[in-house]
């Protein structure tokens, strides 16, 4: 078969074709996949959860409800309950003070504030230095540890800056922006307050404003 | 039969993209931190290479010459946003620690230079072979580059600890260590090319 030549229509005719039979293909596989894609991020967020709480029977990611902080950004909370009875809350926080920007974290509160876990979501920190906070500020070693810490009573940052927490060696500045992350959270669950208050009856914001 | 294999072997060994044709240096540089990562970006380039050169080679006298590049840019990045979305939903985690680099397949100049460079001038079949050699080429190298990084800088061998972590030199997994460990690997290639 020779060659078509390149005349206005036939490249306008080529190229369209092309395109629209691109454009089909991926429509098609964007609507096989966007099923497991939801499913597959919920279950990372239900395996981080799990991660940083005690053991529970409720569907946290189904219970989801907004906090904000100080900066006005939203942060996701997962709120933990066993037999109707709640035992803290998982919080998505971050921070934009990282060595190469955003850190991540899954943080679990106890209810009244106290530090129960942390996972890493998501960091980019120098290999072998930064990255050891998935393991550093849970490590009962010195005055590294973060965990059964409560941030309104305990001086949760680094020790640089007067605080009670050892920094990752060589990399202050992740360790900043770790408790940083933890701080935002820690503040935003408590102006909020809701959960805090209502620890007994364990009624979420969304319960609270409808009893109003 | 020989020539077929032939094509295969040519990807593999006596143009293997990284030692020899060194191009894509940037995803074999940036994502070769671990041995898993490598040999996941390495595969994954395969996949477009693969699809893409068929397509192409398929479609390729039907493309008035004039359109031929933007034709097959939108090829390679259909293929890459398939697998891209398949990633996201059936990898999650290799799709994570890949991040940006996945999308940056469609600039990736080995795909685009195997559609112009044989692609649009062979069989269906050829080009299948060779984007497989090509592809295996590809992740043979990256992999190899991901496991002399992962041991020399953090002491594992996907993820399982053969030196103790005390040892590991961290500028391995740096971008440091991606081109010392390249520069060795390719100085080594050469010498074992000029023997043969």
């Amino acid at each position: 078969m020779k060659k078509l030549e390149s005349s206005f229509k036939n490249m306008v005719l080529v190229l369209g074709s092309i395109s629209i039979v691109a454009a089909a293909a991926l429509g098609w596989i964007n609507e096989l996949t966007s099923e497991p894609i939801r499913l597959a991020a919920i279950a990372r967020q239900e395996k981080a959860i799990r991660m940083v709480s005690p053991e529970f029977d409720n569907q946290p990611v189904e219970e989801q409800f907004e906090l904000i902080d100080y900066e006005g950004n939203s942060l996701i909370c997962f709120p933990v309950k066993k037999e109707g009875k709640l035992l803290g809350v998982a919080i998505e926080t971050f921070s934009m003070k990282g060595f190469n920007g955003e850190v991540r974290l899954m943080l679990g509160l106890k209810p009244d504030g106290s530090i129960n876990n942390y996972e890493v979501l998501k960091q980019s920190e120098t290999p072998g230095l930064g990255t050891q906070m998935t393991y550093w500020f849970k490590t009962d070693k010195n005055n590294q540890s973060i965990l059964n810490k409560d941030p309104g009573k305990d001086k949760v940052w680094v020790d640089k800056d007067g605080g009670d927490i050892d920094a990752i060696t060589a990399a202050t500045i992740t360790s900043r922006a770790f408790l940083d992350a933890v701080d935002r959270a820690y503040r935003a669950y408590m102006e909020h307050g809701g959960t805090v208050v209502d620890v007994v009856t364990t009624a979420t914001i969304e319960e609270k404003e409808a009893q109003k | 039969m020989k020539n077929k294999v032939g094509i295969i072997l040519n990807g593999l060994i006596k143009e293997n993209p990284t030692f020899v044709l060194v191009l894509g240096m940037c995803p074999t540089l940036a994502t070769t931190t671990s041995a898993i990562n490598g040999i996941g970006m390495g595969l994954a380039t395969a996949f477009v290479l693969i699809f893409s050169n068929m397509v192409i080679s398929l479609i390729k006298n039907l493309v008035p010459d004039n359109v031929r590049i933007p034709s097959f840019i939108v090829v390679i990045a259909t293929f890459v946003t398939i697998l891209e979305l398949v990633m996201q939903a059936y990898l999650p985690a290799l799709h994570e620690s890949l991040g940006l680099f996945i999308p940056l397949i469609v600039v990736n100049c080995i795909v685009l230079g195997r559609a112009e460079a044989f692609a649009s001038k062979n069989s269906v079949l050829d080009s299948a072979l060779d984007g497989i050699g090509m592809g295996l080429g590809f992740t043979f190298a990256l992999g190899l580059l991901g496991m002399i990084r992962e041991l020399l800088g953090a002491g594992t061998l996907f993820g399982l600890q053969i030196i103790p972590e005390d040892y590991g030199m961290l500028m391995f997994i740096l971008a440091p260590g991606a081109f010392v460990s390249l520069a060795y690997l390719i100085a080594i290639v050469n010498r074992i090319r000029k023997v043969s």
